[in-house]
C-alpha cells in the first residue's frame, strides 16, 4: 500500500483531537462536497486580538477529508485570521504529506474551503477559495 | 445454452488492461457504465472510416448509407424492446434527457396546478429533478412510494397514492443502488386502472433483463446506450405512438420540421419530430451493434449469469464482519451490491480497492434521498454484468479484508 493511507491519516481519522462544536462561537460555517455528500462544519472562537483561540470541526466523510480537517484545526490555533485567509491547497497537501488525484483532492480541501468561507463571511464554500 | 464468460471477456479489450504493473483491472462498476465490446467499437469505427455523412436529405451514396445505418439501428432497438414500430423509438442523449423530454413536452402540456405525479423514494436524481423543476413552474404536486427496510417498494402505500388519481406515475424498473427489480407489470396495470400515464426509467433494466414494452404496457420507457455495451451520448425514449403524436415538439431546429416559413413551422412526423439537429449518428449505429451483441448472447442467458454471480457475491460478502448490505435478497434484485463497512468511509474502501485494480463506486450514486432514507451519506457499490466472474467476486472480498486490516 502506498502512502495515501499513511498512519497519521488513519490516526487523525480514527482519533481526531479537534472534533466537536464550539457553542458559543465567533465564526461558524458548514458545507457539503456535492460529489460524495461529505459534510464539514467548522466553529471558531477568537481571542481579544482576533486570533483563533479554539477551533473544532464536525461532520462526516472519508479518512482524507476528516484527517485533513483535524490537521487544519490544529494548524490554525493561535493564528491571526489574516494568516488563515492565506492558506491554500498546497498547505493542506503539505500537512497530509501525500499527493492526491482530482477526486480525492476535493475531499482533502473541503475543510479549508469551509473554513475560508466562514472567515470571509461568504455564503458558499467555492473552489476559488483554495486554488 | 448458458453463457461462455471466458469467450465474452475476449470481446472486451479493456478487461485485459492493467491499472498498474501486474494488476489486471477488475471492473465492478457496470451500473455506472458498462464496458464496450469490439463489435460495438468496430461498428462505430467502420462508420467513420467508410460511411460518414450527415443523414437524411442527402442523395449521395455516403448520405444514403449513413441514413440507412442510423435508421437500421432504430429498427433493431425497436425489435429489442418489442416496440410496435420504430416510430416509437426516439433518439435522445441518455435516460436523463428522455425523462426530461417527457417532463418538458408531455407533462408541461398535460399537467396543471395541483395535479399529482407519483414517484418513488428509490429514484435516481434524473427521475426527481425534472419533476422538481416542473413543480416550480406549474405547481404540480409530488408524492413518493416509500421504500421498505429491505429495499422493496411499499405497494400498499402505492395503492393509497393511486386513490388520489395521479396524472403520471414515474418509477425505475431496477434500482441502481438496491438492485431491486420492481414489479413493473403489476404497477403499470394499477396505474392504468387509476387513469394515470406511466413512465418507466429503464436505465438499469434494459441492459440486464429481457424487456417487452408492449407486454409491460408502459406508456413511456427510457434508457441509455452506455449501460448496455453501447457508447455514451445516445439514449432512447420509447413512447406509445398515440401519446408521442399528441405531444408538442421538444427542441426546435433542423430535422424536426416538415416545413418552415419565416414566421411558423410544421413539425415533422414521428420519430423525427423529437430529434432536432444533427444527431449522434455513430453512437446510434454503435447502439445498434450493442443490441445485436446482446441479442446474440440472449438476454435470458445474461440475466441468468448475472443472477448466479449476484447470489455468489451476496453470500461471500455477508461473511464479512461489520458489513451491511442494502437491498433485497438475490431473487428480487439485479447485479448490484451496495454496502457499508463499520467505521470506514465508502471513499476509502473504493480507493484502497483500486490499488488492487478493483473498480467499485463510492458515494450516493445519484440517489441522495434514498441514502438519506437509510440514514447514511454514502455506500460502496459493486455491480456485475455479463462479463463478470466469480473470481472477480473473490478478489473483491479479499480486497475488503485488506481494507479492514488497514483500518484495524
Ligand atoms: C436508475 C437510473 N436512472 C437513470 C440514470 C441516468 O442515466 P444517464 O446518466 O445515462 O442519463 C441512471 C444512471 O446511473 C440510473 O442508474
Amino acid at each position: 500500500m502506498d502512502d495515501l493511507y499513511r498512519e497519521v491519516i488513519i490516526e487523525h481519522y480514527k482519533n481526531p483531537s479537534y472534533r466537536g462544536k464550539l457553542d458559543p462561537h465567533d465564526i461558524s460555517f458548514a458545507d457539503n462536497n456535492p460529489l460524495c455528500g461529505d459534510h464539514i462544519e467548522i466553529t471558531l472562537r477568537l481571542d481579544e486580538k482576533g486570533n483563533v483561540k479554539e477551533a473544532l470541526f464536525d461532520g462526516h466523510g472519508c479518512a482524507i477529508s476528516q484527517a485533513s480537517a483535524d490537521l487544519l484545526m490544529e494548524s490554525i490555533i493561535g493564528k491571526p485570521l489574516d494568516e488563515v485567509k492565506q492558506l491554500k491547497k498546497d498547505d493542506i497537501l503539505e500537512m497530509l504529506g501525500i499527493d492526491l488525484g482530482p477526486v480525492r483532492l476535493k475531499c482533502a480541501l473541503l475543510s479549508l474551503k469551509v473554513l475560508k468561507a466562514g472567515v470571509y463571511g461568504l455564503g458558499e464554500a467555492s473552489d476559488e477559495l483554495v486554488e | 445454452m448458458s453463457l461462455d464468460v471466458n469467450k465474452i471477456r475476449k470481446d472486451f479489450p479493456i478487461l485485459q488492461r492493467e491499472t498498474r504493473d501486474g494488476v489486471r483491472v477488475v471492473y465492478l462498476d457496470s451500473t455506472a457504465t458498462s464496458q464496450k465490446p469490439s463489435q460495438v467499437i468496430n461498428a462505430m469505427n467502420d462508420y467513420y472510416q467508410k460511411s460518414n455523412a450527415n443523414i437524411h436529405r442527402g442523395v449521395h451514396t455516403l448520405a444514403e448509407e449513413a441514413t440507412s445505418l442510423y435508421e437500421g439501428a432504430r429498427e433493431k432497438i425497436a425489435k429489442f424492446i418489442n416496440a410496435n414500430s420504430s416510430r416509437e423509438i426516439i433518439y435522445t442523449r441518455n435516460t436523463t434527457e428522455s425523462i426530461n423530454l417527457v417532463a418538458y413536452s408531455w407533462a408541461r402540456a398535460n399537467l396543471k396546478a395541483g395535479d399529482l405525479v407519483v414517484l418513488t423514494e428509490m429514484e435516481h436524481h434524473s427521475n426527481l429533478v425534472p419533476w422538481h423543476m416542473l413543480q416550480a413552474e406549474k405547481n404540480i404536486e409530488l408524492d413518493f412510494i416509500p421504500v421498505t427496510e429491505n429495499g422493496l417498494l411499499d405497494l400498499d402505500s402505492y395503492k393509497s397514492l393511486l386513490d388520489r388519481n395521479p396524472k403520471l406515475v414515474s418509477f425505475t424498473h431496477m434500482s441502481n443502488v438496491l438492485g431491486t427489480i420492481n414489479p413493473v407489470h403489476e404497477m403499470i396495470q394499477l396505474a392504468h386502472d387509476a387513469g394515470a400515464i406511466v413512465l418507466v426509467d429503464g436505465a438499469q433494466s434494459v441492459p440486464h433483463l429481457s424487456v417487452d414494452v408492449q407486454k409491460l404496457d408502459a406508456d413511456f420507457y427510457a434508457f441509455s446506450a452506455h449501460k448496455m455495451c453501447g457508447p455514451t451520448g445516445i439514449g432512447i425514449l420509447y413512447g406509445k405512438s398515440a401519446l408521442l403524436e399528441s405531444m408538442p415538439p421538444f427542441l426546435g431546429g433542423g430535422d424536426m420540421i416538415k416545413e418552415v416559413k419565416l414566421r411558423s413551422f410544421r413539425a415533422n412526423t414521428l420519430p423525427h419530430k423529437f430529434e432536432a439537429g444533427t444527431p449522434a449518428i455513430a453512437e446510434a449505429i454503435g447502439l445498434g451493434a450493442a443490441v445485436d451483441y446482446l441479442s446474440n448472447i440472449g438476454m435470458e442467458n445474461i440475466a441468468k449469469h448475472e443472477h448466479e454471480i449476484t447470489e455468489y457475491a451476496l453470500e461471500r460478502l455477508e461473511e464479512i464482519q461489520g458489513i451491511k448490505l442494502f437491498g433485497p435478497s438475490a431473487d428480487k434484485k439485479g447485479g448490484v451490491a451496495a454496502f457499508t463497512l463499520d467505521g470506514i468511509h465508502p471513499h476509502d474502501v473504493a480507493q484502497i480497492l483500486d490499488k488492487d485494480g478493483i473498480a467499485v463506486r463510492a458515494g450516493h450514486h445519484c440517489a441522495q434521498p434514498l441514502h438519506e432514507k437509510f440514514g447514511i451519506p454514502a455506500t460502496s457499490r459493486a455491480s456485475f454484468y455479463l462479463y463478470s466472474t466469480k473470481e472477480e467476486v473473490d478478489l473483491l472480498v479479499n480486497g475488503i479484508y485488506k481494507v479492514k486490516e488497514l483500518f484495524k
